[in-house]
């Protein structure tokens, strides 16, 4: 055990000033084929990643997709199964929890009810036996930073969700650790602390020079707060990102739908030159492109991902991809979201701008370069290739 | 409000509003007709527990000589009597206070799931349902001078002689403890599974090798369910009657009250004498409690689950 290195030491050392865009202290951690089985399941599959220091990573996908997995294994509460995690060059993932010394934001926050918010915060510096008076200095500054100065001596019962959540952060982040680790940390507070939260973290992220890894199933919060994207589904990556990658090249129809297209449509290909092809099937004619550079062959099936934004009620000169009625209606201000059935009972969603009321027939258009044609069997295969190039 | 037309009823005829809204406030203090389903218990803890305490209260008022007073007076006034409280209180608090203790660190390891878990767990909580008189002859037969634990230390060449362990504090003390610890096992075990898992994974974390998670988190989240758990172990503790009269020394280091009682009541047939031994023991048993609920009520009672 002594030939571990002992990052806590290390972190301690390096101590950063908050407020002067400290760097890092962490210039890279990779994952190298990191999994986690439990029995005959696989939660986590092989993965590999390269964390830059002062990057803001997001793990995304769907509940069960391995993402907290993948966190804990980092974070040092699950052993992996295989697989190694090295932080600068120093091999971390034979090192307990707490001789790792990062910070971990929990998703129930996990606060300690017995501790005022001081005691909270100043419990991982008094775990490292610090001095008390440098306690007491660095928790002011941390409390300040995420303005709690005033509720620095009540319990975490006495606080608000938000408040919470903010204790949570600076609990983890007064150690001053090379990495910062948050599991779905605003899941449980409503959506208007959600969006202020949102740019708190973002904040408190860049002001502390932090290396953040996120784990979320929210893609908008995603998309907001990281530099990069990683998703996941079933334990495996799909696709590795920044944000506008991803959106606007999603690798698979399920990093698609993740993405906000939310017209996912099982059509035959038609006709195709290049990567531009049609497809059909019953009422539906779209013209779209083929994505991964994979070639489609008249015939295939394939997925067609169309964003609703993207699906207008059809203009002049258009030519419909489908006639269709509409069916649920919702308001949202400037537009309207609508929800249409074709006649052979495929659903579209779509915004439209004018009047549109339930049982309306709509005929609706989508441009070419924004419908994107998934060939059947890329899903697997052709996505973990494309994942790898993104990265 | 005459503007509300659901804030009155005025349909209902004139003399009963005034019960209708007596009914409203009743059901609003929780007091309606389920409420009669508490009826036999509260009953029958008048009949078998208020009135003969009461009874015994006043009996001991009334002893044969020495005025109101005298039997309370010569309970303390006999250094043999008195000498029994000190033996009730070296029994209780170690048996209660080993119960606890024990009863800790092994809850602490049985949150985790390991094979053979359920066998553990079921032979942990088996003598529950054995009787203390079963115990007491249990451990009489195995502690024995010729039980199987000193022919075992014979065998093993451990001890010359027997050893001593039964018809004295220790036989008491044994089978006070094998009868008293599955409940407190399940006492501890229950409150240390509200402590939210998380709170020791945020430990580590934050740098907390096991020592310092059970020491500053784990224990003062625990300490108040263990003070109660010791408040319950100490009261079936104090109680003691079958084992001391049969695994211990009635007549010496094991003449707890309770004997103290029998003995006056059903050997001298001395009733208010009787009746006022079980009033000390009673108050005693109450200045502990209310020590213990004292201590208790000035720390942190409040959520162990990892919300805060």
């Amino acid at each position: 055990m002594s030939a571990v290195p002992d990052m806590a030491g290390g972190a301690k050392e390096s101590v950063g000033k908050a407020g002067a865009l400290p760097p890092s202290q962490l210039v890279e951690l990779q994952l190298r084929g990191v999994s986690r089985a439990y029995g005959s399941y696989t939660a986590l599959h092989p993965l590999d990643l390269t964390i830059r220091g002062g990057e803001f990573v997001a793990l995304l996908g769907p509940s069960g997709c391995g993402k907290t997995t993948a966190l804990n294994c980092l974070a040092g509460l699950l052993p992996l199964t295989a697989g190694e995690i090295v932080l600068d060059g120093r091999r971390v993932d034979t090192v307990p929890p707490e001789k790792r010394g990062f910070g971990m934001v929990f998703q129930n926050y996990a606060l300690f009810p017995h501790l005022t918010v001081r005691g909270n915060v100043a419990f991982g510096l008094k775990m490292r036996g610090v001095a008390k008076p440098e306690i007491a200095r660095r928790v002011d500054e941390v409390l300040r930073l995420v303005r709690l100065g005033e509720q620095a001596n009540r319990h975490p019962g006495q606080l608000s969700g938000g408040q919470q959540q903010r204790v949570a952060i600076a609990r983890a982040i007064v150690m001053e650790p090379p990495l910062v680790l948050m599991d779905e940390p605003l899941s449980n507070l409503d959506a208007a602390l959600r969006l202020e939260m949102r740019s708190e973290i973002r904040r408190i992220h860049q002001e502390f020079g932090l290396t953040t890894v996120y784990v979320t199933h929210d893609q908008e919060e995603a998309l907001s707060l990281a530099d990069r994207l990683v998703v996941l589904e079933a334990g495996r990556v799909s696709q590795i990102g920044t944000p506008s990658e991803l959106y606007e090249h999603p690798a698979d129809p399920h990093v698609a739908a993740f993405m906000g297209y939310r017209n996912l449509l099982a059509l035959d290909v038609v006709s195709a030159r290049g990567t531009a092809a049609v497809a059909r099937r019953g009422g539906l004619r779209v013209a779209g492109t083929v994505v991964g550079g994979a070639r489609a062959a008249e015939g295939q099936e394939v997925t067609v991902a169309i964003r609703p934004e993207d699906v207008r009620v059809v203009g002049p000169g258009d030519q419909p991809v489908a006639e269709v009625v509409a069916d649920v209606v919702e308001y949202h201000g400037r537009v309207l979201h609508v929800e249409a059935v074709t006649r052979e009972g495929d659903r579209i969603h779509l915004r439209a701008h004018g009047q549109v009321r339930p049982g309306d027939a709509l005929a609706v258009a989508v441009d070419a370069d924004r419908a994107l044609l998934f060939p059947k069997e890329s899903a697997g295969s052709g996505g973990s290739g494309r994942a790898e190039a993104a990265s | 409000m005459s503007g509300l037309p659901l804030s009155t009823t005025p349909a209902a005829p004139p003399g009963t509003p005034a019960r209708a809204a007596l009914r409203h406030r009743l059901a609003e203090r929780g007091v309606d007709r389920t409420l009669l389903l508490v009826l036999p218990a509260a009953l029958s803890v008048v009949a078998l527990f208020c009135y003969p305490f009461l009874y015994g209260l006043q009996l001991s008022f009334q002893p044969a000589k020495g005025g109101v007073f005298g039997a309370y007076r010569q309970f303390f006034a006999d250094p043999f009597s008195r000498k029994s409280v000190w033996a009730t209180f070296s029994l209780a608090i170690p048996a209660a206070l080993i119960n606890v203790g024990v009863s800790v660190p092994i809850s602490y390891r049985m949150r985790r799931e390991f094979r053979g878990k359920r066998l553990l767990l079921a032979l942990l909580v088996v003598p529950i349902t054995l009787g203390t008189v079963l115990t007491a002859e249990g451990v009489l037969e195995f502690y024995g001078p010729a039980g199987w634990f000193n022919r075992t230390l014979h065998l093993l060449g451990l001890a010359d002689s027997p050893v001593q362990l039964t018809m004295n504090y220790t036989g008491v003390l044994l089978s006070l403890i094998i009868s008293g610890f599955p409940f407190a096992y399940l006492l501890t075990h229950s409150y240390l599974s509200g402590i939210h898992p998380s709170l020791e994974k945020a430990a580590a974390t934050l740098g907390a090798g096991w020592w310092q998670r059970f020491r500053h988190v784990t224990f003062p989240l625990l300490l108040p369910g263990l003070m109660t758990t010791f408040c319950l172990s100490f009261v079936m503790a104090f109680a003691v009657f079958p084992s001391a009269m049969m695994v211990g020394d009635p007549n010496g280091s094991t003449h707890v009250i309770s004997i103290e009682a029998y003995q006056a009541a059903l050997e001298r047939f001395d009733y208010a004498q009787g009746s006022a031994d079980a009033m000390i023991m009673t108050a005693l048993m109450l200045v502990v409690l209310a020590a213990v609920t004292g201590l208790r009520s000035r720390l942190y009672r409040g959520s162990t689950g990892g919300k805060g």
